[in-house]
């Protein structure tokens, strides 16, 4: 266990709770995915784990350390946040974003050494963008932006990254990219990832562990297979949910049901055809 | 293009070595301009004299048998206060500027977007209208830039939402407040006397920088220089926005107020010293990111010697080209805007 939160709670207004006894634990070297609908309290359950928000009540502990007692510096060298969605203002180059990941290192008046730049041309060989390294991050396509940002937590050298949704607004081919190198990166880096998602195909495939929230509070935590059932995530996003099993009874995909049916082209008398689908 | 420059890293290297190289230059360019300017004037010197009295100044104005020539009176008491006043005054708010872009994360602000100018702008025009002498004019200048700042600062910390935001929000209708207070007093001004007293002194001239004021404008201005430099790392985080620096391990909100203290401090007493000259905290951090990149690594050294140039160039245009002066606020926009202009069209490293 490298991540642990017990009894987590959050408001921004009184009596407004936007997070509601949240516990979890993240163990080494896995991928954990957090899903739920807009507005469930994902982001600003990252937001806590990682330290830049205090809950109301409830802890969170890495490593034996609590979070929020820490520093900021010092709690910036033990757990990573990679933002949402990037909105880059000044048109820095990969290497300069990444390199901001050693700021947790840095003197007051500090500036990045050899070292750092080692560290840090290392990271993004590990993602695998060493030949768009001098090139302006604003110039990159969504996916390897996502990757550069991923580079910049390995070059922070924590042991928890936290994601938030790294992977809306890329195209599958990116996001594939993406979540492949996040795999590997948890196989080989000793990183554990927090992920949140809207995406639950990609925790089928990706994750190790799942929280399914609804309204600020956990409807459901534990393996994808477990976790990802039509009870479930009908319940967690308030609609009907398709499962498809192979024959082993193992879940092989998720889809929203529609009205009436699961798939238009199995209606009968040819859906496509149907005037309301226009 | 995008395809070809991809497979093309050797064309991204030369970028790289442009940028160093226009850094260098950008560095060293004060000084063969600061010569120059030297021997600029009606009494024109050439750049070997210039040097000489320079180095006299510098090595035997203490020595007993040194007798100073025409030029070197000429050089050391009239010219030198006011080209080191401008080169100061430059640095100034451009290197506020660019700080105050990285933080405000808009390229559309300089140091003045907290009210300071307007409000040293009232302050300057209350005392001129009482006829008060020159010094209580700069003080009154100073004091009441950082009093509009102040005001918007803990204004804006009445408002819940969106600090940054409200904060800009806020310092531009102080700037106003205290624009319109000093339209009041201009109206009410005698216009024989303290009105075009007023007027020119919102115009911005370096016309009244003399020995006595370097002294003043080095204490407030040099240690924010070097805060700025110290920090010219974080000014590369910050401009992520505020909670990418906190994730980073920064405490954004106190390193914020610190740099609009000290930018606040800078900008007051370049406008209490030489009145409101406009553009340079806006051109010079864009001109200088065009030619250096947006590393505030390299930019804060970069905007410091290039806004020392600027208005140094400007100044010395302003006190050379015609027989009368051209006030000095009005000169900085006239060449500025343009510029600012050009910058935009060909810019493609700077701002997205």
């Amino acid at each position: 266990m490298i991540l642990q939160a017990n009894a987590l709670t959050f408001n921004y207004l009184p009596g407004q709770w936007v997070l509601q006894d949240i516990s979890l634990s993240v163990e080494a070297n896995s991928i954990l995915y957090l899903l739920g609908h807009n507005g469930c309290g994902k982001t600003t359950l990252l937001e806590i784990l990682g330290g830049l928000r205090a809950p109301k009540s409830g802890d969170v502990w890495l490593n034996g350390t609590n979070v929020h007692r820490l520093p900021a510096h010092q709690r910036a060298r033990h757990i990573g946040m990679v933002p949402q969605m990037h909105i880059p203002v000044f048109a820095y180059n990969v290497r300069q974003v990444v390199l901001m990941g050693r700021t947790p290192y840095m003197r007051l008046f500090g500036t990045p050494g050899k070292a750092d730049y080692e560290i840090v041309d290392h990271a993004i060989e590990t993602v695998g963008l060493t030949a768009l390294r001098e090139r302006a991050y604003t110039e990159l396509s969504g996916g390897e932006r996502q990757l550069t940002l991923i580079a910049r937590g390995l070059a922070q050298q924590t042991n928890v990254l936290l994601l938030d949704e790294p992977t809306a607004h890329l195209d599958p081919r990116n996001q594939r990219l993406v979540l492949e190198t996040v795999l590997e990166l948890a196989a080989e880096q000793d990183v554990s990832f927090v992920i949140s998602s809207h995406n639950p195909n990609s925790a089928l495939l990706y994750a190790d562990h799942v929280m399914v929230m609804k309204a600020g509070r956990v409807v459901a935590f534990g393996t994808p297979l477990d976790v990802l059932t039509e009870e479930t995530l009908s319940m967690s996003y308030d609609m009907p949910v398709d499962v498809i099993y192979n024959h082993e009874h193992v879940a092989q995909a998720i889809m929203p049901r529609r009205n009436g049916a699961s798939f238009r082209h199995k209606q009968p008398g040819g859906a496509l055809s149907r005037t309301e689908d226009r | 293009m995008r395809v070809l420059r991809r497979e093309l890293p050797g064309v991204l290297i030369s970028v790289r070595r442009r940028q160093v190289a226009f850094y260098w230059i950008v560095l060293l360019l004060p000084i063969p301009l600061a010569i120059i300017a030297l021997g600029l004037g009606r009494y024109a010197i050439p750049p070997r004299d210039v040097l000489q009295a320079l180095y006299d100044y510098v090595f035997s104005s203490g020595d007993p048998d040194f007798e100073a020539t025409i030029e070197y009176n000429l050089i050391t008491r009239i010219r030198l206060p006011r080209i080191v006043a401008a080169m100061i005054i430059g640095a100034n708010l451009s290197v506020t500027g660019t700080a105050f872009q990285g933080i405000f994360r808009n390229p559309l602000v300089d140091s003045n977007i907290l009210g300071v100018t307007s409000g040293a702008g009232f302050g300057a025009a209350l005392l001129l209208l009482l006829n008060a002498s020159p010094v209580y004019v700069q003080v009154s200048a100073f004091f009441f830039g950082l009093v509009a700042v102040t005001m918007a600062y803990f204004i804006s910390r009445l408002y819940y939402s969106a600090p940054l935001l409200v904060l800009t929000l806020v310092g531009i209708l102080i700037g106003s407040f205290f624009s319109s207070l000093t339209s009041l007093l201009k109206y009410v001004a005698d216009p024989l006397d303290s009105l075009p007293a007023i007027t020119y002194w919102l115009l911005g001239s370096l016309t009244g920088a003399t020995r006595s004021d370097i002294p003043l404008l080095a204490v407030m201005s040099l240690p924010g220089m070097a805060f700025m430099w110290a920090i010219r790392w974080r000014l590369n985080v910050l401009s992520l926005g505020d909670s990418e620096a906190l994730a980073l391990g920064l405490n954004p909100t106190r390193l914020k107020l610190l740099i609009i203290v000290f930018s606040t401090v800078m900008t007051a007493v370049a406008v209490s010293v030489a009145g409101v000259i406009g553009w340079v905290g806006l051109v010079i951090p864009h001109a200088a990111r065009t030619l250096v990149g947006p590393d505030h690594r390299r930019l804060v050294p970069a905007t410091i010697t290039m806004g020392a140039a600027f208005l140094l160039v400007i100044d010395t245009l302003a006190r050379n080209l015609w027989a009368s002066e051209i006030p000095l606020g009005v000169f900085t926009g006239i060449v500025g805007v343009p510029l600012l202009l050009i910058i935009l069209r060909v810019n493609k490293t700077g701002w997205q």
